[in-house]
């Protein structure tokens, strides 16, 4: 091909630049999730599932007056499912549906409330730990290691106990100390490559701020990973909260959370006798984790393109 | 590598301090001491004070620690448990038996269900095996422990009858026999198996991702054109090469059985340690819970030791020279 040709090539093809321009820009993560999902059926139905399942709970709760679900009334004590309690009632003849929502609402709310926390911090040292490196870098790795090695669970467990007024507030606190690290080291490693790119490097020369590298550069870069380890933390925040409320160290006693209510399974003769008592609840967990856990491997699978089905 | 496992070896010194400190913080944090178990309504507030003098509770915080650190390194002496009327450090003695033999029950099963999923779902890539094997490791990945634990106490103990639902072993069974042996088992069965299930999936993952890149590697390639029975290439060259990053993991499947031993061996009711961390809290008495949290500490600590020296063993590219 002659010089004159190409030439003449590429101006036929200015003739059309916006139009290439639309072809050539890259689509935006929304859009890629949104492909894997009308690919993958079944993890839109958890989605909607999700949707409703907190939807329920949301306004359920809110609709509920929460004093008068957790009046105790004996007379009404472990009556089975029927017309006026849907889902029978417990010991204190608490209705176990009113106790589903509120209980429901609390153990989300924490989990949501934990990852959001942990997601924050997790990501500001990360990032500042990535992009720097050095000596903070090894210390706060080092912390990350001790940290992760710990017995989180007896620990946490322990705390909650010594704590003088235990409140709820104090038990997000306890969590996010121990699960921070998680994220930390996730956004750190994918800090520590991003910043060793062509275009970090470009950035740095053209003279911009660290601050502007970080927020405006590294982060939208690596925010997809970010978002799948949110979701998925998210599920394992809310295990872990109702694992520990199951048994008898998560939330303070007078607030039902999902755990609570599976732990009556451990009063003597109910774990066979009054199913009702903890299957719903422990089901609804069942259902949300497989539901959360389904839509962040969609996630994850839209956040690679190797692995993506749409 | 003597140098890398030495290395790595010291690092555990200043974590272990740490650690024993964060206990003793939290054991100082713990309302009571050793005599608040002695006040009755006549006893005499001046000889309570004399005994405190006396135990060394009065003198500030870091010879206190000292003499605490001294006492469990030299003598093993953790205090007297409030509850049981006994020394700490006999009682955990009764109940870590317990515990080792249901960690190992659980090693195997899990083993003996993790390397054959992986390895035949990496084989048989895409088969429906393959998938039911993504289905089940999805599932037992998102399933919180206690909620499946209680389920399938719910359907093998009392639906269907098959195990005893608490307990560690038969009464009246005498010590040593055959029929203990298979007491102890026919108890331990599904504790073990709920507890193998919950931790299959990092293994099945790695083995299968192992098995999927090893087949399109050069010595796959070498010893099937050498000849080598296809059978024989996934038992020999494949298998011991994707065993590898397992052995490494070892380790941390041990730290990992611990932590979840509190929820298998209270649903279960089977007299552990974990059961006996559950049960000290609900009776407040802390210095078994103390003496706990310190011994899983050193536990999982010693496990992400092992797992490291385990790797330099398998990897020589993290040795340093």
């Amino acid at each position: 091909m002659s010089k004159k040709e190409i030439n003449a090539d590429t101006a036929a093809l200015e003739l059309n630049e916006e139009e290439l321009k639309s072809f050539s820009n890259a689509p935006s993560f929304w859009s890629i999730i949104k492909r894997e999902f009308k690919a993958d059926k079944l993890a839109t139905a958890c989605l909607i599932l999700l949707i409703i399942i907190f939807a329920t709970v949301f306004i359920g709760s809110a609709i509920l007056d929460q004093d008068q679900v957790m009046r105790i009334n004996l007379r009404n004590k472990y009556k089975p499912p029927g017309e006026q309690f849907l889902l029978g009632t417990d010991i204190g003849g608490r209705s176990i549906a009113g106790q589903l929502l509120i209980g429901g609402r609390n153990s989300i709310s924490i989990g949501f409330a934990v990852t959001i926390i942990t997601s924050l911090l997790g990501a500001v040292i990360g990032l500042i730990v990535g992009f720097y490196g050095g000596k903070v870098d090894n210390i706060i790795m080092r912390i990350c290691d001790f940290i992760q090695i710990l017995p989180a669970t007896l620990l946490i467990i322990t705390f909650v106990v010594v704590i003088p007024n235990y409140t709820m507030w104090h038990f997000i606190f306890i969590m996010s100390v121990f699960y921070w690290v998680g994220m930390t080291r996730l956004v750190r490693s994918k800090a520590l490559t991003e910043s060793r790119r062509d275009y970090i490097n470009a950035s740095k020369i053209m003279g911009t701020s660290d601050i502007k590298i970080m927020y405006g550069g590294i982060l939208p870069n690596i925010s997809s990973i970010i978002i799948v380890d949110l979701i998925l933390s998210f599920a394992g925040n809310i295990g872990i909260e109702t694992g520990l409320s199951f048994l008898g160290f998560g939330l303070p006693p007078a607030t039902p959370s999902l755990g609570t209510l599976v732990a009556y399974a451990r009063t003597p003769g109910a774990m066979s006798g009054k199913l009702w008592l903890w299957l719903p609840a422990s089901l609804l967990i069942l259902v949300m984790m497989l539901c959360i856990n389904y839509v962040g491997q969609a996630v994850r699978r839209a956040s690679d393109a190797k692995q993506r089905l749409g | 590598m003597w140098k890398t496992v030495l290395r790595r070896a010291l690092i555990m010194i200043p974590q272990l301090i740490i650690l024993s400190v964060i206990v003793f913080v939290l054991g100082k944090m713990m309302p009571g001491d050793p005599f608040t178990g002695l006040i009755t309504g006549d006893t005499d507030a001046k000889a309570i004070a004399e005994l405190r003098e006396k135990a060394g509770l009065n003198d500030p915080w870091h010879i206190q620690y000292k003499n605490w650190i001294k006492r469990i390194i030299t003598d093993g002496d953790f205090g007297k448990s409030y509850t049981y009327k006994m020394q700490v450090s006999t009682l955990i003695g009764q109940r870590a038996a317990n515990t080792l033999w249901l960690s190992l029950l659980t090693l195997v099963i899990t083993y003996l269900i993790a390397v054959p999923l992986g390895i035949y779902a990496g084989r048989y890539q895409n088969s429906p095996l393959d998938k039911i094997v993504i289905v089940y490791n999805f599932v037992s990945y998102a399933i919180p422990s206690f909620v499946l634990a209680l389920l399938l106490l719910l359907i093998f103990g009392y639906n269907l009858g098959w195990v005893p639902t608490t307990g560690s072993v038969e009464i009246g069974i005498e010590k040593g026999t055959l029929a203990y042996f298979f007491s102890r088992l026919h108890y331990m069965i599904l504790p073990a198996i709920t507890a193998a299930v919950l931790r299959t999936t990092g293994t099945i993952q790695y083995l299968r991702n192992e098995v999927i890149d090893a087949k399109t590697q050069d010595y796959v390639k070498t010893a099937k054109s050498k000849g080598v029975p296809t059978n024989k290439v996934y038992s020999h060259h494949i298998f011991r090469n994707s065993l590898l990053p397992i052995a490494a993991f070892f380790g941390f499947t041990i730290t990992g059985l611990l932590s979840g031993s509190v929820f298998i061996e209270t649903i279960f009711s089977y007299p552990g340690m974990g059961e006996l961390f559950i049960s000290s809290i609900n009776s407040r008495d802390y210095s078994v819970m103390n003496a706990l949290v310190l011994l899983f500490g050193v536990l999982t600590l010693t496990g992400s030791l092992l797992s490291d020296i385990i790797m330099t063993i398998v990897d020589p590219r993290i040795r340093i020279e």
